[in-house]
């Protein structure tokens, strides 16, 4: 085990290169709806218990299957309504389980990324072989059943071990090359892209997926009323607006149809979705077009600048 | 760290729909629409639960949320959890009289068996009881015997069916929580609907090895033991999402056909005397709406089925 992941530098957020967002927007605006399967009856993990009651653990998985009977089709409708293409955390068993919403995603050219098999099957304890195969088989789902090489990676439950990124990044590029394994939703230190270091040296960014912003983060960990959270989340937009006119920001809201499409939070939800997209300096886009477009026109003047920054005051750790 | 075996790779369930046999999978929106009667869009459930938490609470396989926390004696939340059955429960029925509502009484069957006074006083109103289980403490849980599963829903049953002489239909589990048989066990003694599987905001058919169940939608999310003990929201925030449900609900049904507004309420969190006035606000305005039916569980579960 290790102090620190290695992953990024030390790189304050002031005087760093200024991003411009596409049409000079000051926000690059995304919304990453988690779509996930949990199993009724998970194996055992000896590091983490999937339910905290003996299957058939009925308040967790009836919560989750709400979202995909009832939830998503309402999401849904709310982005259609402000014109956002919704960029899925997808547990890929959802493919064979509910191909239904699959291709309602298709229809709308949503983007897929992996958030691993079953948000009930975790990454501790796999050996490095075993993870491998696991996002092996979750890229090669998505390509097979969406045909989208798979550009971003959430780990499934947030369950990571020390490979992840890499192996991530590593199996993209076995796959299909630069096309696929090229950002990580896995880590909440910036509001912007970072380039991200791995074994390999694979051009790889970060790009931030708050989960202070995370509806389930929210709701079932701060409890707050979902009026409370329609505020965090203007709150939050306005902050990153005013900032973003001095170098471009990223907000991303998190959701899971489990919690956001309920009936009495719902609501919240779409006067904070009206509010943002009726800003004018707004790139409402997709994770993957984020990274690809800080790959493109900012990665290497952001390396460049970290190689200064460390040179002039010393490695931060 | 210990490594996993290879078997965590392998998903035997991996395949369309769900990953087990008790239902169909489809979404709502892909259902036929249901009407109600006189063309009104939104079914109002007002769920009671009526329960007896015994302060030699066992906790097998769990502690009930709500439930004793402090080593025994916990007179404080027996004592509080008591509250509602003599004091907060008369505070209801003189809100539900005032705004004409329809409740249901969910019910231990321990408590019937304790409060004789207070099973006459629902005789005579005559709502619909359905049984709650034998009490709070009396868990079903994945890895019970199903003999002493079969025992102790029996004894729910008969004993409340004798003392309300009521022929009890509906069954919620104390937690919602069940074994793997629960369904199959509750069907064959004569439920025919359950209100345990909160995974969908309509009625749906479930399967067991002794006949369909109707499965009723009643959502945790709105129950003010939820919102308000352990979200810790106040009973004016429980209202405030009371409200905005009802109204997403009632725009929804213009498109996707009449929709059901459970409330799953108790006596001991919204009977008390700050909190009464919040329960008032939400019945004082859903019941003025022309587009609400005030009924039973029953009463939706019937309906929705005859329409199938």
């Amino acid at each position: 085990m290790k102090e620190d992941p290695g992953y990024y530098e030390y790189w304050p957020y002031e005087n760093r290169p200024k991003i411009s967002w596409p049409n000079g927007a000051k926000v690059a605006f995304w919304v990453a709806p988690n779509i996930e399967f949990y199993e009724l009856n998970p194996p055992n993990n000896p590091f983490r218990k999937p339910w905290p009651q003996p299957s058939p653990a009925l308040p967790g998985y009836t919560s989750r299957d709400w979202g995909n009977r009832v939830g998503h089709a309402r999401q849904m409708q709310l982005l259609d309504k402000y014109g956002i293409r919704g960029s899925i955390s997808l547990s890929t068993a959802l493919c064979d389980h509910h191909p239904e919403i699959i291709e309602l995603c298709k229809e709308r050219n949503w983007e897929f990324f992996s958030h691993g098999i079953y948000n009930t099957r975790y990454t501790y304890g796999m050996t490095e072989a075993q993870e491998r195969e696991m996002i092996k088989d979750s890229i090669e789902t998505i390509y097979k059943h969406t045909g989208q090489k798979c550009a971003g990676y959430l780990a499934p439950a947030l369950s990571h071990s020390d490979h992840t990124l890499d192996l991530f990044a590593e199996v993209g590029t076995e796959l299909f090359g630069e096309a696929a394994g090229f950002y990580s939703c896995d880590l909440f230190h910036d509001d912007q892209p970072t380039p991200i270091n791995l074994r390999q040296g694979k051009r790889f960014v970060s790009i931030p997926y708050s989960l202070e912003m995370n509806d389930t983060i929210a709701y079932l960990v701060q409890k707050i009323t979902p009026r409370r959270y329609g505020k965090e989340l203007k709150d939050n937009f306005d902050r990153l607006y005013a900032e973003g006119a001095e170098s471009g920001t990223i907000m991303c809201i998190p959701t899971h149809n489990y919690q956001v499409s309920n009936a009495h939070r719902i609501k919240a939800y779409e006067e904070a979705l009206e509010y943002i997209t009726g800003h004018s300096d707004v790139w409402v886009t997709t994770g993957k077009e984020i990274a690809q477009f800080f790959l493109d026109n900012y990665y290497d003047a952001a390396l460049d600048d970290i190689k200064n920054k460390k040179q002039q005051y010393g490695n931060f750790g | 760290m210990a490594t996993l075996d290879n078997d965590y790779l392998k998903y035997p369930e991996r395949s369309y729909g769900m990953d087990h046999d008790r239902y169909e999978w489809k979404m709502l929106q892909d259902r036929k629409a249901v009407q109600w009667p006189n063309g009104k869009k939104i079914a109002l459930w007002v769920n009671v639960g009526l329960q007896f938490f015994p302060l030699n609470q066992k906790g097998i396989p769990f502690k009930v949320p709500g439930g004793m926390t402090k080593p025994y004696p916990d007179l404080r939340h027996y004592s509080l959890r008591d509250y509602g059955n003599r004091v907060g429960i008369y505070r209801f029925f003189k809100a539900f009289d005032r705004f004409g509502i329809a409740p249901t009484f969910a019910m231990n069957t321990r408590l019937a068996e304790r409060l004789p006074y207070l099973v006459g006083t629902l005789k005579e109103r005559g709502n619909e009881i359905i049984c709650h289980g034998y009490d709070m403490d009396s868990l079903h849980y994945g890895g019970q015997d199903m003999k002493e599963e079969e025992a102790l829903i029996a004894r729910a049953l008969d004993g409340l069916r004798s003392l309300t002489a009521q022929d009890i239909k509906g069954w919620i589990s104390p937690a919602k929580n069940e074994s793997a048989n629960t369904p199959d066990i509750l069907a064959s003694n004569g439920i025919s609907y359950f209100c345990d599987w909160a995974n969908d905001e309509m009625p749906y058919d479930f399967s067991t090895k002794n006949g369909t169940l109707v499965a009723m939608p009643l959502p945790t999310e709105l129950d003010d033991y939820f919102i308000i003990n352990n979200n810790l929201h106040a009973a004016e925030d429980w209202a405030d999402q009371v409200t905005d449900a009802f109204e997403f609900l009632l725009e929804e049904s213009s498109i996707g056909g009449g929709r059901v507004l459970g409330l799953n309420i108790h006596p001991w969190v919204l009977g008390q005397p700050h909190r009464i006035q919040y329960l008032e606000r939400v019945l004082e305005k859903l019941s003025s709406h022309p587009a609400v039916w005030s009924t039973s569980g029953g009463e939706i579960a019937t309906t929705w089925k005859n329409q199938q």
